[in-house]
């Protein structure tokens, strides 16, 4: 049992001793199937109770933007509320609806989860808490977190109603073109970084960040991506897919009781995704404040464990997500295709460009000044 | 204005009209929030005195009303909310006289108009500011104004004005 002493809060420490006392006393394959059902249990908890505390959080703040309390009537400050809407989730019924295509409409709730179950697999929530970490973990994660678009396009046109069909359309639309902008910004800091794995990405960010090591670039290609990120989960004023003035709910209105709830949880997880890749690729992931040659400081900040350090960059963010939701009036679908093909796409490929040349010319700040960061 | 002028004008103008958007909500998040937190706040619930919550009798220290049953709310009652019971009596000086002997509102009817208060040639009735009535049973909803033993408050004998010489 090995104990990291200067890191005393740390997950890993139990992980790791798990894992050598399993392995002391199973054989390799049983060792293995035990670790991967662990963390596939931990995953699915995880992805529940971060969605629970994502809706309380989302309510509570709305409502502070909106000048009301928000629900403070279930528990204290309202805080077992979503727990009881959970609850009531679980226990509606499902309404079978005759004229829908059953195997699609019954498929289309499982894609979104699915698909966003399979990027939160790739987020490193802490020092040594990331389930899948490939080398091409950018690419991975854009390629997964785009099926998810699938399960609205299925839940639109197997409803049967044009209300969903319209909301799934308006929905790909947004989604197809947002990605792009996403894929961009994304690009932009695998340029600076050299990497597209997110653990060694983490690791190169230790004393500098990637949103200053690239200064103006990745300042421009960070909230590039909050916006893209922002219209992909298709809120904010990003919500037209499911504006319910003109389109009652979009793709979901014909769902009810759990298959609802899964595209209520994949909305919000969506956006707990967005801001976690965010946090990894240009907020330094996991890592604590560290300041090159300042090791009382270093060892003070390293204390605090890194989920926490990780969490809290993400509820930054998250906030930031809801501040701007809460802002800004909703888009028209021309304004909202406007926005993306006029401006944050070129944009974007000039921004890349400049990033190039930033890397290229020894302009970032660690070249700059090699001693500092 | 050239196009390309115009494009990044209006970027720039955009981003400042958005940003001055989230100040503006950022401004709100922190203000004091003052919506009324009802049964915490109970103690110092202010209710306007003309609001219209329960039908009351007023009675005074000896237990009298001034209700003279003659019946005038009943009929201008919309709903059919309040029914009277009246019994005829004799007076010790031989008069006959009708007195109340049961006053019925019944709260789950009423809609609150005031006509009965309006109406009432006595004065003998009131809207209180009373407004938690909510109950579980419907049946209790149906009150009876006049309190136990309550009788009608004797007019005072007028003193004559006295004349100018």
């Amino acid at each position: 049992m090995i104990l990291n002493y200067s890191q005393p809060l740390e997950i890993s420490n139990l992980s790791a001793w798990l894992d050598t006392t399993l392995r002391s006393n199973l054989s390799e394959f049983w060792t293995l199937l035990i670790e991967f059902v662990l963390v596939g249990v931990l995953l699915l908890a995880a992805y529940a109770v971060i969605a629970l505390v994502l809706i309380y959080v989302e309510r509570k703040i709305t409502a502070f933007f909106q000048a009301r309390f928000g629900p403070n009537r279930v528990g204290q400050y309202g805080l077992l509320q979503s727990l009881a809407d959970m609850i009531k989730i679980l226990l509606k019924e499902i309404i079978h609806i005759n004229k829908v295509d059953k195997f699609l409409f019954y498929a289309a709730p499982f894609f979104m989860v699915g698909a966003s179950m399979m990027t939160f697999g790739a987020i490193a929530f802490g020092k040594g808490l990331q389930a899948v970490d490939f080398n091409i973990g950018v690419l991975y994660v854009t390629a997964v977190s785009s099926l998810g678009i699938i399960g609205v396009l299925l839940a639109g046109w197997s409803s049967n109603n044009k209300y969903s069909m319209i909301g799934a359309m308006r929905s790909g639309a947004q989604f197809v073109s947002y990605e792009l902008s996403a894929g961009f910004a994304l690009m932009t800091i695998v340029v600076l970084s050299g990497t597209m794995q997110f653990s060694e990405m983490i690791h190169k960010q230790e004393y500098c960040w990637n949103i200053f090591n690239g200064h103006i670039s990745s300042i421009i290609a960070f909230f590039i991506y909050l916006i893209s990120g922002h219209a992909e989960t298709n809120r904010g004023p990003f919500d037209l897919p499911e504006a319910e003035s003109e389109l009652t709910a979009g793709y979901h209105t014909e769902y009810s009781g759990l298959q609802f709830g899964f595209f209520y949880l994949a909305e919000y997880l969506n956006m707990f995704i967005i801001a976690s890749i965010a946090t990894a690729v240009f907020l330094g992931g996991w890592m604590p404040i560290q300041i090159k040659g300042w090791e009382a400081f270093n060892q003070i900040m390293n204390y605090i464990p890194s989920y926490v350090w990780f969490f809290s960059k993400t509820g930054v963010l998250i906030f930031f997500s809801l501040w701007v939701r809460w802002s800004f009036p909703r888009l028209r679908i021309d304004q909202l295709l406007n926005l993306e093909w006029k401006y944050l796409l070129p944009i974007n490929l000039v921004n890349l460009l400049v990033m190039v040349i930033l890397v290229l010319t020894g302009l970032t700040l660690t070249d700059l000044f090699p001693s500092w960061f | 204005m050239s196009s390309v002028s115009q494009y990044f004008s209006g970027l720039f103008t955009g981003i400042r009209s958005l940003m001055k958007g989230m100040s503006v909500t950022w401004v709100e998040l922190w203000t004091k929030k003052v919506t009324a937190q009802y049964p915490e706040n109970r103690d110092t619930l202010v209710i306007s005195d003309r609001f219209r919550c329960e039908l009351t009798m007023p009675h005074d220290t000896n237990n009298e009303h001034a209700c003279t049953a003659c019946g005038i709310c009943v009929m201008n009652c919309p709903n059919g909310t309040i029914n009277i019971v009246s019994e005829m009596i004799e007076t010790a000086d031989g008069k006959k006289k009708k007195i109340l002997k049961q006053y019925t509102y019944d709260l789950g009817m009423c809609t609150f108009c005031n006509l009965c208060v309006v109406t009432c040639p006595s004065n003998a009735l009131k809207f209180e500011n009373t407004f938690e009535n909510a109950i579980f049973t419907r049946s209790k909803l149906v009150q009876t104004l006049n309190h136990e033993g309550s009788k009608l408050r004797e007019k005072k004998k007028e003193t004559p004005a006295p004349v100018a010489e």
